[in-house]
């Protein structure tokens, strides 16, 4: 770590890791990434890493679409050697009301109009796709063969050795505990390693996000919020998709290891930084899960787990620069779907900072759609 | 002559060598999370009790620092494998 860089980047998961590499390709390569534990240690190493097409809005459809076109060779793209083992089993989405079977049919239009090819299925489809799947309740389903999962840690692992192979610094244990501004500008970050000084300051660390922007006066709307996960022994292959329910705030899918991973989302769950494992949860969600796919009941639970969700008024990431320290930006308030379009996210800052046009306009992202009322509404989330 | 050594299993839930745990090393990875991370080692049923210590061990050898000062994993519950069928059974609907 030396005192001064172009640009600091605050966090070491998927979207820290994946900017610092668009931006080196893009000739900034004086760049440090700074991360108070590993790389992965905050949400993108808790996360089931589920990458889906199948959105209800435009611009979330487009982040995910092209975001994909790069899972679909990452390796090749940051030049990794090891697998970040992406395995598109597809996505079903399954409607348990009229009302989710109606939006379905919406977002199925717009998505077509993308070009993104997403088909519904009744009943029978469903038992086709899921033969052991109990249909009870459901309305239909959608289902796109693109969507599917890849390996978090690999993945962010590959942007960060592809960003150190043009010359950007990591430190990992190296917490960021303050800011120094002048004149309305950034100029350094101060760690408990010592203070660095920088052009630029990159905020991508997850729920922790408005904590860190509170510091340089910026007030951000993303709220931390527990979401729990847990996996299974590794059995033989019995389902291919995902199987998710917005209605039910389940997802479900089997990694090409064997293992069953899944999560429920309790709409009950308070703001908070808290990030222990509850027993409750493990009941309900088994509870949840089961009642859709019986065959589940033998598997057994190894490990759960929890991570903060990021969480934005209307869905959609904030990417914004700060009002009292001019080259201060956050990228964060995923809500809970980071992991899938942070490729693409990653190219529209890198783009921005280096001057480049782009297809998206960064501007619809700023804080400022709060302020106007514009919000950006995503209606399909878990 | 191959060095059988490398070949000993230190995770025998996810078939993981001293070898490929020693690649980890020499690949710059600091701590048991991370390479429980990269290769699986310690995620299978029995959760790493055999393997956390060997590894501790390889880390604290090759970076020369006491095992206390390896990180030790949080272990997760639960602490023994329970079936969803029973777990969902045990639910109270709300
Ligand atoms: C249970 C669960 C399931 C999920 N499932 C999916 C899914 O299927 N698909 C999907 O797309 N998304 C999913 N997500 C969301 C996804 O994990 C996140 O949106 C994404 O990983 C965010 O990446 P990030 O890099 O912005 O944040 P993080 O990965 O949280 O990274 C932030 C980093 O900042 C570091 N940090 C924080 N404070 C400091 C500080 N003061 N100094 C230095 N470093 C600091 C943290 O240690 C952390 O490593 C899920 C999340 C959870 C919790």
């Amino acid at each position: 770590m030396k005192n001064a860089y172009d640009i600091v980047i605050i966090g070491g998961g998927i979207m820290g890791c994946s900017v610092a590499f668009e931006l080196a390709k893009n000739g900034r390569t004086d760049v440090l990434i700074l991360e108070q534990e590993y790389l992965t240690s905050g949400a993108t190493g808790r996360c089931g890493a589920g990458i889906r097409q199948q959105w209800g809005s435009p611009l979330n459809a487009k982040l995910a679409v092209e975001s994909t076109h790069i899972f679909e060779n990452i390796e090749e793209y940051t030049g990794y050697s090891g697998s970040c083992g992406l395995n598109q089993g597809g996505y079903l989405l399954v409607a348990y009301t009229e009302k989710e079977w109606a939006q379905f049919q919406k977002n199925l239009e717009l998505q077509h109009s993308l070009g993104i090819g997403s088909f519904a299925v009744d009943l029978d489809g469903i038992k086709e796709i899921v033969p052991h799947i109990n249909t009870e309740g459901m309305y239909g389903a959608c289902f796109n063969a693109k969507d599917g999962h890849a390996d978090p840690f690999h993945c962010t692992y590959a942007y960060a050795k592809g960003a150190e192979r043009y010359g950007v610094d990591i430190a990992t244990y190296t917490k960021v505990t303050g800011f120094v501004t002048e004149g309305g500008r950034i100029k350094a970050v101060e760690t408990d390693k010592g203070t660095v000084q920088a052009n630029i300051v990159i905020n991508c660390t997850g729920g922790h996000a408005a904590q860190m922007a509170s510091l340089v006066h910026d007030d951000l709307p993303i709220k931390p919020e527990r979401h729990q996960i847990l996996i299974t022994e590794p059995v033989a292959h019995i389902m291919n998709p995902m199987v998710m329910s917005f209605h039910r705030h389940f997802y479900v899918q089997q990694t090409p290891h064997g293992s069953v991973i899944m999560g429920f989302g309790d709409p009950t769950e308070p703001v908070s930084f808290n990030i222990r494992a509850s027993w409750q949860y493990l009941e309900e969600n088994a509870y949840v899960v089961t009642k859709t796919l019986p065959a589940l009941r033998e598997l057994r639970v190894v490990r759960q787990w929890a991570g903060l969700y990021d969480m934005s008024p209307d869905r959609y990431p904030i990417i914004n620069q700060a009002k009292a320290a001019e080259g201060f930006w956050t990228i964060a308030g995923f809500s809970g779907h980071g992991f899938m379009i942070a490729p693409r996210v990653a190219i529209l800052v890198a783009n921005h900072l280096a001057g480049k046009e782009d297809s998206i306009d960064i501007n619809l992202l700023s804080t400022e759609r709060y302020a106007k009322g514009e919000l950006l509404v995503e209606p399909s989330v878990v | 002559m191959q060095n059988k050594d490398t070949e000993i299993m230190i995770c025998r839930c996810e078939d993981i060598t001293r070898q490929q745990v020693l690649d980890c090393i020499a690949d710059g990875y600091r701590t048991i999370d991370e390479i429980k991370r990269v290769t699986r080692a310690g995620m299978g049923p029995c959760q790493g009790r055999t393997c956390r210590s060997l590894i501790a061990f390889e880390l604290s050898r090759a970076y020369g620092v006491s095992m206390e000062e390896v990180l030790m994993p949080t272990f997760r519950p639960p602490t023994v494998p329970i079936s969803l069928g029973t777990l969902a059974d045990a639910y109270i609907e709300k």
